[in-house]
C-alpha cells in the first residue's frame, strides 16, 4: 500500500547550518508516527516542510500522491487544508475568544451561533466545558490553552494532524491528559498523525511507530515496542537520557 | 598579473555587498506591496477586519493628529507674522498659513504622527504573532495570512489617511485663525475670507493624494517588518524600530517627489 506521506532525501540548510541532511520517512494512512530527537535536530523544520510552510532545498515530499515541493498558490492552500496542527506554544489568537479560535477554520457562512455550537462540541472532546468558550486565551492556564489548541486543530476534521511538542511546558499529569486526548482523537477521527517530541513518555503513549532524527537524518525507525531493544546506540542514549554516548553535546568546562 | 591590492578589493566587495543587499531589500518590499494589493483586491474579503482597522488607524489617531495640527497651525501663523513684519508682509499670514498647512504640514506631520503610532503597533503585533507561530497557525487553519492580516491593514490605512489629513488641515488652519485673531489683531471675517480666496482645488487634491500615499506606506512598512520579524522579543523590537524609521524616510521622500511632480513646474 502506498504511504499517505512520503519524504525522500529532503535537505534544508539555513545559511551554513544544515538542518535536514537527507531525511527519508513514510507515514501510512491512519498511522501515528512519532519523531523523537533532541532540541535543534530539525524536527520542527521537517513538519513545516511537509506542510509547505518552509521550502526545502532539495528532495521530494509526496502527500496523497501529490508532490508538495512544487505546489504554489491555490494548490498549496488546498494541500495545507488537509492538515491540522497543534503548535508547541498553542499559537492561539490572543485577540479572539476561545470559541472563535476553535471555530476559526470552519466556514464563516455558517453564522456565529452555529460556529459557537461547533466550538463548544469540540471543546467537550478535549474535556472543556462551555464556560470556557467566551474566555480569552490569556485567561487560561497552560494546560487549558493546549487543550483549546487541540480542539482547534481537529475542529475542521483534517485528514492529517501534526503535533509539535504537545507536552512541552506541562506538568506530568496534564501531559498524560494531553497524551490520552491525542490517542483518542486520532483513533476516533481516524486521522493520520505525525508528532515530534523529546518526551519519551509521550512517544510511548502516542506512537504506533517511532523514528529518531539526529543530525538532520533519520537514524532509526521501528514499532513502538522496539524502542527499548532497537540496538541503535543513538536511540539507546536518547531513550535512557545519558550524557555519554554517540550524541555529543559540547559543554565548555567551568 | 598584477592584481588590485587586497584592501581595495575588500572595500569594493563590501560596497558591492551593501548595494546588492539594498537592491534585494527594495525588491522584497516591492513584491510584498504587490502581493498585499493583489490580496486586497481579490476575494475572500474580511469586512469586519477592515472596519476594525479603520477604527484603530483612523478614529484612534484623531486626537494626536488633531493636536499636532492645532499647535503647528498656531505656531506657523505666529512665525509668518514675525517674518512677514520684517518686510511689511504681515497680512500674508492667512494665505501662507493655509497653503503651508494644506500642501505640506498637514499631510506630512499627520503622516509622521500616524506612522509613529500605527507602523510601530502593526510591526509589534504582527511580529509577536510571527514569533509565537500565530501566523503559521493561520495557514494551517485554511486562512491566507496576507489576506487576513495584511490586506485589511493596508487598505484601511490608505482609505482613512485622506480623511485624517482633511480633518488635520481644517484644525491646522483653525489653529492659525485662533492665534491670529486673538493675539495678532486680525479681523476674523477678513482672515477667513483671505484663507478661502488663496486656497485652490489643486492644494486640497495634492494634500489628499499625499495622505493616501502616506497611509499606504505606513501600513506597508508596519506589516512588512512585523510579518518578517524573527528572533524572539529582540527581533520584534528591531522590527518595530525598522518599521517606524523606514516609514518616516519613505513619507518624507514620497512627499518631496509628489511636491516636485505636482508643483515643480509652476
Amino acid at each position: 500500500m502506498t504511504a499517505k506521506i512520503i519524504v525522500r532525501d529532503v535537505r534544508k540548510r539555513f545559511g551554513r547550518k544544515v538542518v535536514l541532511g537527507g531525511v527519508d520517512l513514510d507515514i501510512a494512512a491512519g498511522e501515528s508516527l512519532v519523531v523523537i530527537g533532541g532540541s535543534g535536530t530539525g524536527k520542527s523544520v521537517l513538519i513545516k516542510s511537509i506542510l509547505g510552510l518552509i521550502r526545502v532545498d532539495s528532495g521530494s515530499i509526496i502527500v496523497d500522491g501529490v508532490e508538495v515541493t512544487a505546489l504554489r498558490g491555490a494548490a498549496l492552500a488546498a494541500h495545507q487544508a488537509k492538515f491540522g496542527m497543534l503548535f508547541q506554544g498553542g499559537a492561539l489568537f490572543d485577540s479572539l475568544p476561545v470559541w472563535r479560535n476553535v471555530s476559526f477554520a470552519l466556514p464563516r457562512s455558517e453564522g456565529a451561533a452555529r460556529l459557537k455550537a461547533a466550538a463548544i462540541d469540540n471543546l467537550a472532546r478535549v474535556g472543556l466545558g462551555p464556560d470556557v468558550a467566551d474566555l480569552r486565551p490569556s485567561e487560561l492556564s497552560g494546560g487549558m490553552q493546549k487543550r483549546v489548541a487541540l480542539a482547534r486543530a481537529v475542529a475542521a476534521r483534517p485528514e492529517i494532524i501534526f503535533f509539535d511538542e504537545p507536552t512541552t511546558g506541562l506538568d506530568p499529569i496534564m501531559a498524560d491528559v494531553i497524551n490520552d486526548l491525542i490517542v483518542s482523537l486520532v483513533r476516533d477521527l481516524k486521522i493520520t498523525a505525525l508528532t515530534i517530541t523529546h518526551d519519551m513518555a509521550s512517544a510511548r503513549k502516542i506512537a504506533d511507530r517511532i523514528a529518531m532524527l539526529y543530525a538532520g537524518r533519520i537514524v532509526w525507525q521501528g514499532p513502538r515496542g522496539m524502542i527499548d531493544i532497537s540496538g541503535n546506540a543513538y536511540v539507546d542514549q536518547f531513550v535512557q537520557g545519558r550524557a555519554d554516548g554517540p550524541i555529543a553535546i559540547p559543554v565548555i568546562p567551568a | 598579473m598584477t592584481g588590485l591590492p587586497h584592501d581595495i578589493v575588500g572595500v569594493l566587495r563590501a560596497i558591492g555587498r551593501f548595494v546588492l543587499g539594498g537592491l534585494a531589500s527594495i525588491g522584497r518590499v516591492v513584491l510584498f506591496a504587490g502581493r498585499a494589493v493583489a490580496h486586497a483586491a481579490l476575494p475572500p474579503y474580511y469586512p469586519a477586519r477592515l472596519i476594525e482597522q479603520i477604527i484603530v488607524i483612523g478614529w484612534f489617531s484623531l486626537p494626536v493628529v488633531g493636536l499636532t495640527a492645532l499647535f503647528t497651525g498656531a505656531a506657523l501663523a505666529q512665525q509668518i507674522f514675525i517674518g512677514g513684519s520684517r518686510f511689511n508682509a504681515a497680512a500674508t499670514v492667512p494665505a501662507v498659513t493655509v497653503i503651508g498647512i494644506v500642501r505640506e504640514l498637514g499631510p506630512v506631520l499627520g503622516g509622521l504622527m500616524v506612522a509613529g503610532r500605527v507602523s510601530s503597533a502593526m510591526a509589534a503585533e504582527l511580529g509577536t504573532m510571527r514569533v509565537t507561530e500565530q501566523i503559521d497557525a493561520l495557514t494551517t487553519l485554511r486562512t491566507d495570512p496576507l489576506r487576513y492580516l495584511i490586506a485589511p491593514r493596508v487598505l484601511a490605512a490608505t482609505l482613512v489617511m485622506p480623511f485624517l489629513v482633511l480633518v488635520s488641515n481644517v484644525i491646522g488652519v483653525l489653529g492659525g485663525f485662533v492665534l491670529a485673531t486673538t493675539r495678532l489683531g486680525f479681523n476674523a471675517a477678513n482672515y477667513l475670507d483671505r484663507t478661502m480666496s488663496f486656497l485652490k482645488t489643486d492644494d486640497i487634491v495634492s494634500s489628499l493624494v499625499k495622505a493616501a500615499v502616506f497611509g499606504f506606506i505606513i501600513a506597508l512598512m508596519g506589516c512588512y517588518h512585523g510579518f518578517h520579524s524573527n528572533g524572539g522579543a529582540e527581533g520584534v523590537g528591531k522590527a518595530t524600530t525598522s518599521a517606524v524609521v523606514s516609514a518616516f524616510i519613505l513619507i518624507l521622500l514620497s512627499n518631496l517627489i509628489i511636491t516636485v511632480v505636482v508643483f515643480g513646474s509652476r
